[in-house]
């Protein structure tokens, strides 16, 4: 039963003049994430994983998406965090991303999905350099809300060093 | 639907004339004196400078018009035919080429020098000898009038196809003094009379001074549908005529040439055809072939793919229901889908002709910039591949052909000196084996130099000083990028680029490549493409918990193990099957499944082409039709899965590449026994 079917689609608006743009929250470890909602292209149910021997981590099993095998990769891995358990809240976000450079379907893991709405970028502080129990690299910006950090992944940096950071944590 | 471009249709016949005309030049260059070919070529420049004009390409019509002028005194005998013409006229298709691009560029001083080219070339040469078959009919001096008997009798559906019989008329008309006879002999009674039809016929007497293949020219564009006859009457009034103007080629229209042939064509009383249309058959063909964008092919494969899927579902359900009828259909579709599977690809599947007509040019050329001789053969044309397949291999060709012909082949006095022909040859075969075709460039050159490659490897750092390297792998090292033994660069190659980006183009297609060569014989690099096919035939098997697909031109056998075997092979990497030992694999190790192994293990025998060897795995499934889905960038790095597929039940398989997994299954056994 999918109880968020939310198609969204990607949305012709540029970045409004006052900073705002319409994101995702979700999830992962605890942790919120927020990704832009232009680039999710939907949020699916826990469905039968194929897993890929060899593969890394990061990406390590397949999913049959409208026919298309698209890969799943898990944020936690590229976080460093500690690998966990699937529960009935836990669902996989859809988003289209530049690989390479060429437009690709990717499924993220997540604990759970939260809601869709507006973050002001402005408000968003680099993540500091040290102190940060997650590769800075990976960070695009924290933005403070409601007293907690909003962590904005930088995902073009995730995929493009294929989940692993090359630094200590 | 919207109504397409009628420029863009024209450039889809321009590009098919253009390429008519260079084969046909370029067989002409081997047969100088070949009537057929003259004629073929002329025709191409004829349509093209007609088309051109009524689609708009007034730059092209004129050019073209030029060149058919000149042309023209080569068909007419006037000229012969030389390699300079050949190579005049095959330059000035490249201009014609870029005008059909680009109509509106403007290069007259490019223009006036190709048509000077080809003034030279066909003006040096006086009239031709050419065989007279007739009697002697009169020779006439230049500028005399004949008279001719011309009866042409044109197909009945002339008129319904747009053609106006007078216009004929009219054009003979302006030919010279005419008298025309309708012959209405052929008219049905008015009952059966189909007033579309044309049932008549004309018989004309025209005195003109115009030479026969001027008259002809009138007839040339339904000449392959009508019987002309063309008679030259003996008491023609021998009439002195006022000098006819030997006028400058490059600048009158093309029927004032006044010289009189000898009737070099068959007697006139046989209803001549006068052009053959041997020469031409891709004319014929077009009745027979449909062009299809290719975009509409990929769509169409794209369905019968998602049907095979469904299908597949369908079949899963039938297998669990005990309604016969619906088994019934579920066995139908199955066979329907298959064959349908087979009509889609062969609709994709292209000749190796087609490729390896484009080097003829190529060799062409290389001969004028190397200065060497090169015979170029071609061996299994008809052996066909994936239209999409062929494209890619284009430039990969091109560079080894173009390595063969710059660094291959010695220099003329070189390859007398060592007793070989003065021409060098290269040789472009293709042949099907299993599910791959085998393309390879053969020269037989100089062969490829051991030791240079090993200085130019050890410089790189490639490989140790003094270490001893197996030739196979020695040879294997010019694929590396940079690497390049020419002492010089020219401008063709020696700049390190072409090996390996053939390599990486190779390698996307799934194929490999291959070098053999002996000092002072010549070379062959071999490519070998897999027959990418989107939907393959397969075996499913069960590892553990996850399913994979065996591609079944792979598969040699299938056994069970006994659980006394398995036991016993425990600790060791091999076999024995009819007395040849073969390794296996133990696919449940390979890929971690951490699951318990079933009772009864199978073993699947598979070819990678040079080996054999066994894969365990838990269960054999059965046929599969696969459909290949391409999997993500993500996964590049893991070689020995080549896809994935949907099964019916909506689950993912993967699709093993077998020989990265027999790679990969003997490295990991190396480096147990390393440790052990």
């Amino acid at each position: 039963m999918s109880d968020l079917a939310l198609k969204t689609k990607a949305t012709l608006r540029d970045v409004p003049a006052d900073d705002e743009i319409e994101v995702l929250t979700f999830e992962i470890g605890g942790e919120t994430f927020a990704l832009e909602a232009a680039i999710v292209r939907e949020i699916l149910d826990l469905l039968p994983e194929t897993i890929v021997p060899g593969s890394r981590p990061f990406v390590n099993a397949v999913i049959n998406f409208r026919g298309k095998v698209i890969p799943l990769a898990d944020i936690r891995v590229a976080m460093g965090m500690a690998a966990a358990a699937t529960t009935i809240d836990s669902r996989v976000v859809v988003v289209e991303l530049d690989l390479d450079g060429a437009s690709s379907l990717v499924g993220l893991r997540t604990d759970r999905v939260n809601e869709v709405t507006t973050l002001s970028k402005a408000s968003g502080e680099p993540p500091p350099r040290v102190g940060l129990k997650w590769p800075p690299q990976f960070i695009e910006c924290l933005i403070q809300r409601e007293g907690a950090f909003i962590i904005f992944p930088n995902l073009k940096a995730i995929f493009a060093s294929k989940g692993r950071a090359s630094g200590p944590d | 639907m919207s109504t397409p471009d009628p420029a863009d249709i024209f450039r889809i016949e321009a590009a098919e004339l253009l390429e008519q005309m260079e084969q046909g030049l370029l067989d002409l260059e081997h047969r100088l004196d070949d009537r057929n070919l003259v004629d073929a070529v002329f025709r191409a420049l004829h349509t093209l400078k007609g088309s051109g004009a009524m689609f708009g390409f007034d730059r092209l019509a004129a050019f073209t018009h030029h060149c058919e002028t000149a042309f023209d005194r080569v068909r007419k005998g006037l000229a012969e035919a030389t390699p300079e013409l050949v190579s005049a006229v095959l330059d000035a298709r490249d201009h014609m080429r870029a005008l059909v691009e680009d109509p509106t560029s403007e290069n007259t001083d490019e223009e006036n020098y190709l048509l000077e080219r080809l003034q030279a070339a066909v003006s040096g040469a006086g009239p031709a000898p050419v065989e007279s078959l007739a009697a002697p009919s009169a020779a006439a001096e230049p500028g005399n009038l004949a008279t001719w008997r011309i009866r042409f009798a044109l197909p009945e559906n002339t008129l319904v196809n747009g053609t106006n019989p007078l216009s004929f008329l009219d054009e003979l008309r302006a030919m010279g003094e005419c008298r025309v006879v309708l012959d209405r002999s052929a008219l049905p009674p008015l009952e059966k009379l189909d007033p579309t039809a044309l049932y008549v016929t004309w018989d004309v007497m025209l005195t003109t001074s115009k030479s026969r293949a001027d008259i002809e020219d009138v007839f040339l564009f339904v000449m392959d549908d009508m019987t002309l006859d063309i008679e030259e009457l003996p008491d023609s009034e021998a009439r002195p005529n006022a000098a006819a103007p030997t006028a400058a080629i490059a600048e009158a229209p093309p029927m004032t040439a006044a010289i009189e042939m000898p009737a070099e064509r068959p007697a006139p009383d046989t209803s001549a055809k006068p052009v053959s249309d041997a020469a031409d058959p891709k004319l014929r063909r077009k009745v027979e072939s449909v062009r299809v964008p290719a975009e509409r092919l990929d769509e169409l494969m794209d369905r019968v793919g998602e049907l095979v899927i469904v299908q597949s579902r369908l079949q899963q359900i039938a297998a669990g229901s005990s309604d016969i009828g619906l088994r019934t259909v579920s066995e139908e579709m199955e066979r329907l889908c298959s064959e349908l599977r087979v009509t889609m690809m062969v609709l994709r599947m292209v000749p190796v002709a087609t490729l390896f007509d484009r080097y003829r040019r190529l060799v062409h050329d290389l001969q004028r910039d190397t200065g060497k001789k090169i015979e170029l053969s071609t061996d299994g044309e008809s052996t066909e591949m994936d239209k999409t397949v062929i494209e890619r291999l284009a430039d990969p060709l091109v560079h080894l052909v173009r390595n063969a012909a710059d660094h291959g082949l010695e220099p003329i006095e070189a390859r007398l000196a060592a007793g070989k022909p003065e021409a060098g040859s290269i040789r472009l075969s293709a042949r099907q084996t299993g599910g791959e075709v085998i393309i390879s460039v053969t020269d037989d050159g100089r062969g490829i130099d051991r030791a240079k490659v090993r200085a130019k490897a050890e410089a790189a750092g490639l490989i140790q000083p003094g270490a001893t390297v197996p030739d196979q792998d020695l040879l294997q090292l010019i694929f590396q990028p940079g690497f390049s033994t020419a002492s010089s660069v020219t401008n063709l190659s020696g700049r390190g680029v072409g090996m390996d980006v053939v390599k990486k183009a190779i390698e996307s297609l799934h194929g490999s490549i291959d070098v053999a060569s002996r000092p002072g014989e010549g070379s062959t690099v071999s490519l070998r493409i897999p027959l990418t096919l989107a939907i393959i035939d397969g075996l499913l098997v069960r590892v553990g918990e996850g399913h994979y697909v065996i591609p079944l031109p792979a598969v040699e056998e299938c056994i069970e193990i006994s659980q006394e075997e398995d036991l016993r092979s425990r600790g060791r990497a091999f076999l024995s099957l009819r007395d040849t030992l073969v390794p296996f694999i133990r696919l449940r190790e390979l890929f971690a499944t951490g699951t318990k192994p079933d009772r009864y293990q199978k073993m699947v025998v598979v070819s990678t082409g040079e080996e054999r060897v066994g894969l365990i795995v838990d269960q054999i499934i059965g046929h599969h039709q696969t459909v290949i889905k391409s999997m993500s960038k993500l996964h590049d790095d893991v070689t020995t899965f080549s896809g994935a597929t949907i099964l019916g039940d909506g689950s993912v398989a993967l699709i093993l590449d077998v020989i990265n997994l027999v790679s990969l299954g003997q490295e990991q056994e190396a480096r147990l026994r390393a440790i052990a």
